[in-house]
């Protein structure tokens, strides 16, 4: 085990799939010269060269398009954007470009490529800058859509992701890039796609959650703990696959979910996971699931109004409490 | 700085032997059978969904295909059966795919818009009209990544290249040299927009100009002035200079689609098309004229051709729909 940030993690992975085959390349803006609009990519021209880590102009759905069609023709692309608002653009070739081309040419065509970069709220930068996308592309079929919140997770799914001969959509978070926490040594480390992870056993409530928003589960849990609530955390960690199995085992056994997203609660990702457990674990839930989202609003600029928007720790306890009727 | 040319050919129609000729004739009027065929079923209610033939403009595909060798790769938008023809896809799965049957080149799940040929180099078949572009800018970026000297082709309309990703498409394959060819079919028609009511300027050869990519225009009816000039843009790439802009002068002779009866232009002018630039009696006309061939021998050619296109339309209906299984099938690689 190395100890290691997010943002390094991130970089050893694709150091490492760069390393091991030559069709692996990083296209996006300031990837190269720059090192990462993030420094995410730091080093990787230098290692690389300007071939394989490229600087393109801003120009997203333009660079989509040019890495979806190299996919097309068997290179490896992974796509950065600078951070997946200014994805919108792109939106159609991720769509209709890659996840629906294997479909529609009868598994004739495929395209295995990586669109990767920071999702979701930063800090103070409004409401352009700071939207979940996880629910948009966790709708989609032939797209995998990861979100990881780990630094182990990040490196050992994106070395998968950039293995899969499928589109990923790979869902980072800004504040989260400089978190450290162990990550297994050398380059055969790798985490499965479409496995959730329970972070925290517990026996009185599952609370299901992915990326950032684990962190904010952890501490809710430790709190809750205080007040006699025991609490199992669900990472989810891919949102397409969804390991629906690993969310229904938790609930058949805690009888209880809180999910937890920074997104929209209007058919997030807690709306998915409400109607999974409706269908396939009814009988065992004693109370309603409960979902903690974004708040139904464009995200505010102002730092109160911000804080109020965003789901907090605070919004889980009571979510929690909530659901094992305490008070 | 490149500059767009206007290529009239002050120096007449170049020259082309008997043999090209007659595979040029071959090849056009395999794709008017096949289109006028699938017209036909689709009026017989064996196709649905969008149908978009290319009646009119069988010269530009086939012009700039017999320019490519192996290893070159083609895109295009949903007017695409012609483009499948040319890339030696068989006929039957063809039109099977019209059909949306099991025995279709996408196993029925594409259809008309949608169809691909990997080991011909034809990738796809797109219905997002101008995403061809930047995928085509894509699959020059593959050549380019991997040090050969193969060109990708890249077709696309009138109408579509008002689409803002051309631009950024052309700017991205002019600052990396991409072997990109990119070929705007003007038919004069966005559906039913004109090309005067969407385009500002209509010279759509200079629509490089401002990233200095050089385009070469072509008479699009006349398809050995198309290979002629498509051979100029193969050498263009293949020497490595990087992008360059083919407009090809063209014409559709139905509706945009199937379902459009084409009320916005005149049938004088469709009519008037049809009996001075048509691409086909064209090369017809020079094959009897230099004595190449006799009516007799050309009329034996479509006589074989309606042969294989008549199996064609029945495998596409004797072939079963697909397997329920199939709904399933194809949405990941595993
Ligand atoms: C992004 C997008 N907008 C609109 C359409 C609907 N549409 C399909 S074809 C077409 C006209 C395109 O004309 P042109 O590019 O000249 O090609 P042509 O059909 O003449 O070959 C339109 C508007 C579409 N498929 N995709
Ligand atoms: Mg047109």
């Amino acid at each position: 085990m190395v100890a290691l940030t997010v943002r390094e993690a991130l970089r050893d992975a694709m150091a490492e799939e760069m390393r091991a085959d030559p069709d692996v390349f990083l296209m996006g803006e300031e990837v190269a010269e720059y090192q990462g609009a993030y420094k995410v990519s730091q080093g990787l021209l230098q290692e690389f060269g300007a071939k394989r880590v490229i600087d393109t102009p801003i120009t997203e759905m333009g660079f989509a398009g040019v890495g979806t069609g190299a996919a097309m023709m068997g290179l490896k692309p992974i796509v950065e954007f600078m951070t997946f608002n200014f994805a919108m653009q792109a939106i159609d070739h991720i769509l209709n470009s890659a996840a629906k081309t294997l479909y529609m040419s009868g598994g004739e065509i495929k395209c295995p490529i990586v669109f990767r970069g920071p999702n979701g709220a930063a800090a103070r930068v409004a409401a352009q800058h700071s939207q979940c996308y996880a629910s948009w592309y966790g709708h989609v079929p032939g797209l995998k859509v990861i979100a990881p919140w780990s630094a182990a997770d990040a490196k050992g799914l994106l070395k998968s992701a950039i293995r899969d001969p499928n589109p990923v959509v790979f869902l980072e978070n800004e504040l989260l890039y400089g978190q450290s926490s162990d990550v297994p040594d050398g380059p055969d480390f790798t985490v499965p796609i479409g496995k959730a992870n329970i972070v925290r056993q517990g026996r009185d409530v599952t609370i299901t959650a992915f990326s950032i928003m684990v962190s904010k589960a952890m501490q809710a849990a430790e709190k809750l703990a205080a007040m006699g609530i025991d609490a199992e955390i669900v990472d989810l960690r891919t949102i397409r696959p969804l390991d629906g199995e690993t969310v229904l085992a938790s609930v058949k056994k805690t009888n209880r979910l809180v999910t937890c997203e920074e997104g929209w609660p209007f058919a997030g990702i807690g709306a998915e996971l409400s109607a999974l457990v409706m269908e396939r674990a009814f009988d065992h839930l004693d109370a309603p699931v409960m979902r903690v989202a974004g708040k139904d609003v464009p995200l505010p600029y102002a730092a109160n109004l911000e804080k109020m928007a965003l789901p907090q720790v605070d919004d889980i306890i009571a979510a929690a409490k909530a659901v094992c009727y305490k008070t | 700085m490149a500059i767009a040319k206007k290529k009239d050919r002050p120096g007449g129609i170049p020259e082309a032997s008997g043999a090209e000729l007659l595979n040029y004739y071959r090849k056009m009027l395999l794709l008017r059978r096949f289109e006028e065929k699938a017209g036909q079923m689709y009026g017989m209610g064996l196709i649905g969904g969008f149908c978009h033939l290319y009646i009119g403009q069988e010269a530009v595909a086939t012009g700039i295909q017999s320019a490519l060798g192996p290893g070159d790769a083609v895109i295009t938008g949903y007017r695409c059966h012609a483009h499948m023809l040319l890339a030696g896809s068989d006929p039957k799965a063809i039109m099977a795919e019209l059909t949306g049957r099991a025995g279709g080149v996408s196993k029925g799940k594409g259809g008309s818009m949608h169809m691909f040929n990997r080991a011909g180099n034809f990738y796809g078949g797109h219905g997002i009209v101008g995403a061809q572009v930047a995928l085509g800018a894509g699959l020059a970026f593959a050549h380019w990544y991997r040090g050969n000297d193969r060109v990708s082709v890249s077709y696309f309309g009138d109408g579509a290249s008002n689409q803002g990703q051309v631009f950024e498409s052309f700017n991205m394959a002019a600052l990396w040299k991409l072997p990109a060819i990119f070929v705007i079919e003007n038919n004069q028609y966005a559906m039913g927009t004109s090309q005067q009511r969407s385009t500002a300027v209509r010279d759509l050869y200079r629509r490089g100009e401002a990233f200095g990519l050089e385009g070469l225009q072509v008479d699009g009816m006349d398809v050995v002035a198309v290979k002629a000039t498509a051979d100029e843009a193969v050498a263009h790439c293949r020497a490595g200079q990087g992008p360059i802009v083919l407009e090809v002068l063209t014409y559709r002779y139905r509706g945009h689609s199937m379902s459009d009866p084409a009320k916005y232009r005149s049938k004088e002018e469709v009519a008037r098309v049809r009996a001075e630039r048509d691409p086909i009696e064209r090369v017809r006309d020079r094959l009897i004229e230099a004595k190449h061939s006799d009516d007799e021998a050309l009329k034996e050619i479509d006589k074989e051709l309606k042969g294989i296109i008549n199996d064609a339309a029945e495998f596409a209906q004797s072939s079963p729909e697909p397997e329920a299984s199939e709904l399933y099938t194809d949405v990941y690689v595993a």
